[in-house]
C-alpha cells in the first residue's frame, strides 16, 4: 500500500461523489431519467443488504436456519410498522444475539 | 422555514442509529489494516483520502494479497461509484450551490448521509437550505468514521467476533429502504436488486455492488414505461 493507490483510490471515489453533483447539468437528463432517480434508494441497498443476510463469509448461500434470516426478517417488521431507524436495527441485533446466545446453546 | 442550523443538525440526529454499524466497522477497518501490516499513518490515509468503508477494507485486502495497484484501484472505483447515483439524486437539491461548495459537499456524500438525507428531502421538499442536511449528516458520519478508525488503529479489533457486528450493515441500510415497502414497483425494484446481487456477488471487481442497482433501475425504466 503506498501514497500513490490511496490516492489515486480516493480521486476515483471523490469523482463519483462529485460529477453528478458538480460537473453535469440536469438540465442533461431526461424526465424519464429524473423519474427513475426516485428508485434509487429502492436499487441500491438490497445490492448491500442481501449479501449481507443470505451469504456467509465465504461468499455462499447461508442455510434456511440461519439466524440471521430470522433476525433480518422481524427487523423488517418491526421497521415496517414503527418506521423509525433504530428500532429496525436494535430489534434485529437483540433478536439476533437472542438466537445465537440464548437459542443455539 | 427552519434555520441553516437546525436542518444542520436535523442531518446530525439522522446519523446517530448508524452509529450502531459505522463504528464498529469503522474499528475493524482500522484493526484490519494493522492486522495487514501496513503502516498507522497509511491506514489511517485511507479513512481520510477514500473515506469508504467497505472499499477501503478490499483496497488493502487486495494490496497485502499481492494485487497490483490498478486492480486495487479499479476496485475502489467500481464499488464506489454508485456514488454517481446518489449524486444525480441530490443534485436537484445542490443545484444552485456555487461550484467551490458543491465541491466541498461531494465529500460528504457516504451511503447512509444520503439515505437520510434524500428520506428528509423528500419530506420537506419546500424548505431552502436543504444541502445543510446533507452536510450534517455527512460530517457527522466523517467525524465517527475518523475516530474509530484511529481507535482501530491504536486498540486493535477489541469488539469481539462472537457478537456478529458486520450484521449490524444489511440492518442499517434496511432501516432505511423499510418505508418504501408500502409502494408495489419499490418492492419489485428492491427485490430484482437483491437477487440479482446474489447471483453476481462473485462477478470480478464486486461489480455486483453496482451491476444489481443498474439491471434495478432498467427494471424501474420497464415499469414506468409499462405504466403510461
Amino acid at each position: 500500500m503506498t501514497w500513490l493507490s490511496i490516492v489515486m483510490s480516493g480521486f476515483v471515489t471523490y469523482l463519483a461523489r462529485m460529477t453528478m453533483v458538480a460537473l453535469i447539468n440536469r438540465k442533461l437528463l431526461g424526465n424519464r431519467i429524473k423519474e427513475v432517480l426516485n428508485y434509487v434508494p429502492a436499487a441500491v441497498f438490497p445490492a448491500i443488504i442481501f449479501p449481507g443476510v443470505f451469504l456467509n463469509d465465504f461468499g455462499s448461500l447461508v442455510e434456511i436456519t440461519d439466524p440471521k434470516i430470522y433476525a433480518a426478517g422481524l427487523a423488517l417488521v418491526v421497521g415496517f410498522y414503527s418506521r423509525s431507524v433504530i428500532a429496525t436495527i436494535v430489534s434485529g441485533l437483540l433478536s439476533y444475539w437472542f438466537i445465537i446466545f440464548f437459542l443455539l446453546r | 422555514m427552519l434555520s441553516k442550523s437546525k436542518i444542520f443538525f436535523k442531518g446530525t440526529t439522522a446519523m446517530l442509529p448508524h452509529m450502531l454499524s459505522v463504528v464498529p466497522f469503522g474499528i475493524i477497518t482500522g484493526a484490519i489494516g494493522i492486522e495487514f501490516g501496513f503502516d498507522p499513518l497509511l491506514v489511517y490515509a485511507t479513512s481520510l483520502i477514500i473515506f469508504g468503508g467497505a472499499s477501503q477494507i478490499i483496497f488493502m485486502q487486495l494490496l497485502s494479497g499481492g494485487a497490483s495497484t490498478l486492480v486495487a484501484v479499479t476496485s475502489v472505483g467500481v464499488i464506489n461509484s454508485r456514488h454517481l447515483l446518489y449524486g444525480a439524486v441530490l443534485s436537484e437539491y445542490l443545484e444552485k450551490l456555487s461550484f467551490t461548495k458543491k465541491l466541498i459537499i461531494s465529500y460528504f456524500i457516504v451511503d447512509q448521509g444520503f439515505a437520510e438525507s434524500n428520506k428528509y428531502i423528500k419530506k420537506n421538499k419546500k424548505e431552502t437550505n436543504l444541502h445543510y442536511h446533507v452536510l450534517g449528516g455527512g460530517i457527522t458520519l466523517w467525524i465517527f468514521w475518523q475516530i474509530s478508525t484511529i481507535c482501530g488503529i491504536i486498540l486493535g479489533s477489541f469488539i469481539p467476533d462472537e457478537l456478529g457486528l458486520k450484521f449490524a450493515i444489511p440492518l442499517t441500510f434496511l432501516a432505511v429502504v423499510v418505508n418504501e415497502l408500502k409502494k408495489k414497483d419499490h418492492v419489485l425494484v428492491m427485490l430484482v436488486s437483491g437477487f440479482v446481487s446474489l447471483i453476481l456477488f462473485d462477478a470480478p471487481f464486486r461489480s455486483y455492488i453496482i451491476l444489481s442497482p443498474i439491471i434495478a433501475l432498467i427494471t424501474a425504466l420497464l415499469i414506468l414505461r409499462f405504466r403510461k
